[in-house]
Parts: C-alpha cells; structure tokens; sequence
C-alpha cells in the first residue's frame, strides 16, 4: 500500500503541472494574419506553444495582468480575449466593438479599457470576467489610450483632438474632458510615472502635452512648428507613441511627414535636437536603459533599422534585418532586442550590445512583441 | 472633374502599356492587405481608414479610385502612392479592389 501512494505521488510530481511554469520571461506574438499568440521564451530564445482562434489580429495589442500569467488581447475586429499564457488557451472572448486600436488595464488590475473606433468611444471590462462596466461613448475614434494611477484612464480623441481623462475608482465612471489638444491626435504616451501625457498629431506640426499632475491639465504645445515650412512627405503608416520615448532626460518622437526625430527636454518640454532618419520613423523605442534609441519605419523603407546614441543624436548604427521590420521590444533589462520581421516569417533577436543577431524563430506574419514585465509597467 | 483625370490616366496608361506584363499580381496583393491594410485593415473592413471592401467602394468609377490611390486625398491620412506604384499597378489594385480580389 504504501509503495503504491508512493509511486503516485511520485507520478504527481513528475506531471510538471503548469502551474509550476514559471512567467517572468515569457512572451506573446501576434501572428496578424492566423488570429494565433506565439508563446515564447526569453531566456531560451524559443517558441514555447502558440494559442489560436483570436480572430482578427491585423493590428492587434495586448496587456498583462499583474499576474503575468493572464493576458488581454485587443483584435481589430473588437474582440476583447483573455489568455492565459501557462495553460495556452483562450480563457474567455467577447466582441465588444465593430473595429478596435487599441487598450489599457488599470493599475489596480480591476478593469480593461479598449479604446474603439467604431462605434467611437471607450469600454470598459472586469478583468476577471470580462463584463463590460462602463461605456463611455465619444462621437469620435479614440486613441492614445494609457492607464494612470487612481484606477484612471486617459485617452484622446481624433476627430475633435480633445483628451479624457476617466476615473473608473467609484460606481459610475467620472470624466474630466480636455479641450484643444490640437489637430487629429493620432496617438499618445504617458510616461513611466503616470504624469506627462504627450498626444502626437496629424494635422499639425507640432505635438501636445498634459501635465496629469496640474489641477486643471492644461495643454502645452511642443515642437511648435517642427516642419520649419518644409513640405509634408507621404506618410504610408502613422507612428506610434509609448512610453518608451523618454531616453535618459529626453523624449525622443517620431516626426510626421519629415524623415527625422525630434529631441525634447523632458522636463521643460523644450527642443534639445533632431537626427535626421532614413524615413518616415514608425516606432522609436528607447532601450530600457535609454542610451541608445531604435527606430524602425513605414513603408516601402520597413526593411531597415536605425540605432541613434542618446548622447551625440548620431545614428551609430544601421541594418537591415529582412522585409517588414514591424516591431520591437527589449528584453527588460535590455540586454537583448526582439524583432519581427513580418514577410521574413520569423522573430530575430539581437544583442543590444554589440549588434550580433542571436537567434531567428520561425513565426507566422509576426507584429506586435509583447514580455511579461510590462505587467508592472504603467502605460504600455 | 472625372473625366479630366481619365484623360491624364489614359496619356500616362498608354506610355506605360509596355509595362503590364511586369506586373507581379501576388506582390501587389501583399501591399494591398498588408500595407494598405495598415490603415484600412487587414481584411479591407477599415480602421482609421474606411472600409474599401466593394460594396464600400460602389460609389467610385475606375478612375476616380485610382486617382485617390495615386494623389490620396489632402488633409487626410491617405497619402498619395505616386511615388511609389506605376499607372499599372493601381490600375491592377483598382480592380482588385472593386472585386474584392476576385479578378
């Protein structure tokens, strides 16, 4: 008898269940045109398993639980899906919008916010079950959606380049309502604090900022003018902005119809440099320590990377790592860059040190990258 | 105003006639659901841009589309593809786009 529960409880601890897996260095790839998450590991530079039936993930982002276990996928389509990356299974989906961008959670992990372009507005959802409990419409697509502390989220509003801020913390939502952010704000960045919001613009050349911080945020032009009269160059794919634009003590963003980034004080706001890039920059990621910063660009020049040093402003280095270079992301230390490399079919890590590509993993039209560690980050 | 632009397109379409059969139809497919696609959606059904699937589109004849697709549409986010596609080739997306890639 005894031998028998031995060897059962033996044959138990030999199933390694998944709950033993542990999440710090996993991560989530969207594969935009299969409705399927890559589930990688960092540390082994590997695919790990992939969960599917996420319908339509052209475009698609995702955010963590504080767990790191679960996650929100946001799909173009407006499916809102949770996953849980341990198990590789989708563990609840609603569709809750007709066309969707983007979405947050709130720092208390209670609430998951999508940011919806059709209808216009913001919804919000329990994140443990996915009911929706508050719709917060707008008239307008909404972008630039971030989490701020307080259980608040912020975001903007295209057609009428106004920012809401919307407190989720009592029984009915609260929204503060923030006039002339300027022409069709097309994204935003909150920073690592939860205190500076920057929107970028589309129909202006220049950029906005909130300081949260303010009784009455109150915005600031930035970059006022940065086109200097030059003409507008076709811009084939918008940037984006997160909150990996501030570089040491400055933001660096992306220009719109100029092939440059511009420089900016992060305290004063004000313009501290340009570099000259080569094309229109789509993401321009600060390495987690912000020494260096790399871009990548929209079409037809998506097939290049450019590394600029924070210090001088000169890029330092340029590759051209395959066609359709859409994403980034740093390994939480940065010691290593995550690449994907759409119409390669692969994710490509390099050293963030010395440049060397570590290692190709095969994906299916890879896009967004995304590491468990954002979990504790505000923001992203 | 149509009809000016059909005029240009046929001057412009006939110097580049010679060019057709270059034409790579599963390239230009690519562009149209993936970097067309940025903006209007991998399936066409729209994002910041509108939805360009056919029935969307009813309301264009083949030149006024090409001529958004070449000269986008100012002070919007739709960029001009001048620079970087042949008479041809939008004529070839025009038709893949009034079809709905069945042509």
């Amino acid at each position: 008898m005894k031998r028998a529960v031995f060897a059962v409880l033996a044959g138990l601890a030999l199933a390694a269940p998944a709950w033993s897996q542990s999440t710090g260095d996993l991560g989530l790839v969207v594969e935009r045109a299969s409705g399927s998450l890559l589930v990688v590991d960092q540390s082994d530079r590997a695919a790990i398993g992939r969960i599917t039936g996420l319908g339509d993930l052209s475009h698609a982002s995702l955010v963590y639980a504080p767990d790191q276990r679960f996650a929100y996928v946001f799909g173009r389509d407006g499916g809102l899906t949770k996953v849980d990356i341990l198990e590789q299974s989708v563990v609840n989906r609603v569709m809750q919008a007709g066309n969707s961008i983007g979405g947050a959670i709130s720092d208390d992990g209670r609430y998951v916010a999508v940011s919806n372009y059709e209808p216009g507005g913001v919804r919000v959802f329990d994140a443990d079950t996915l009911e929706m409990v508050a719709d917060i419409p707008t008239g307008a697509k909404t972008i630039g959606l971030v989490d701020i502390p307080g259980t608040r989220f912020v975001f903007s509003l295209w057609d009428s380049g106004e920012t809401w801020i919307a407190d989720l913390s009592g029984d009915a939502p609260e929204i503060i309502r923030i006039a002339g952010m300027g022409d069709n704000p097309y994204d935003a960045l909150v920073t690592g604090d939860g205190r500076t919001y920057i929107a970028g613009l589309f129909g202006a050349d220049h950029l906005t900022a909130l300081d949260l911080w303010q009784d009455n945020p109150t915005p600031q032009p930035i970059l006022p003018g940065y086109a200097a009269g030059r003409t507008g160059l076709p811009v084939y794919k918008m940037p984006h902005l997160e909150g990996w634009a501030q570089a040491g003590d400055e933001f660096v963003l992306p220009a719109v119809g100029q092939h440059e980034v511009l420089w900016v004080d992060a305290k004063s706001l004000s313009e501290t440099g340009r570099t000259a890039t080569h094309g229109q920059p789509v993401f321009a990621m600060a390495r987690p320590d912000g020494r260096h910063v790399w871009v990548n660009f929209a079409h037809p020049l998506n097939d290049t990377i450019q590394v600029i040093d924070t210090v001088s402003k000169d890029v330092i280095h340029q590759f051209t790592p395959g066609p359709g270079v859409l994403h980034m992301e740093f390994t939480p230390r940065g010691h290593e860059v995550w690449l994907s490399v759409r119409d390669a079919g692969k994710v490509m890590v390099y050293d963030t040190q010395t440049f060397e590509k570590l290692r190709e993993i095969e994906a299916d039209s890879p896009s967004g990258i995304f590491f468990t560690a954002r979990a504790h980050k505000m923001g992203l | 105003m149509n009809r000016l632009v059909a005029l240009f397109l046929a001057i412009g379409g006939t110097a580049l006639a010679g060019e057709t059969a270059t034409i790579d139809g599963t390239a230009l497919e690519r562009l149209v659901l993936q970097d067309c696609g940025s903006c209007h959606g991998l399936t066409l059904k729209g994002g910041l841009g509108p939805d360009i699937r056919p029935e969307a589109l009813a309301h264009y004849d083949r030149a006024g589309l090409a001529a958004v697709i070449l000269d986008g549409i100012p002070g919007t986010p739709m960029p001009p593809w001048r620079p970087l596609l042949t008479q041809a080739e939008v004529d070839w997306m025009v038709t893949y786009l009034l079809s709905g890639g069945t042509q």
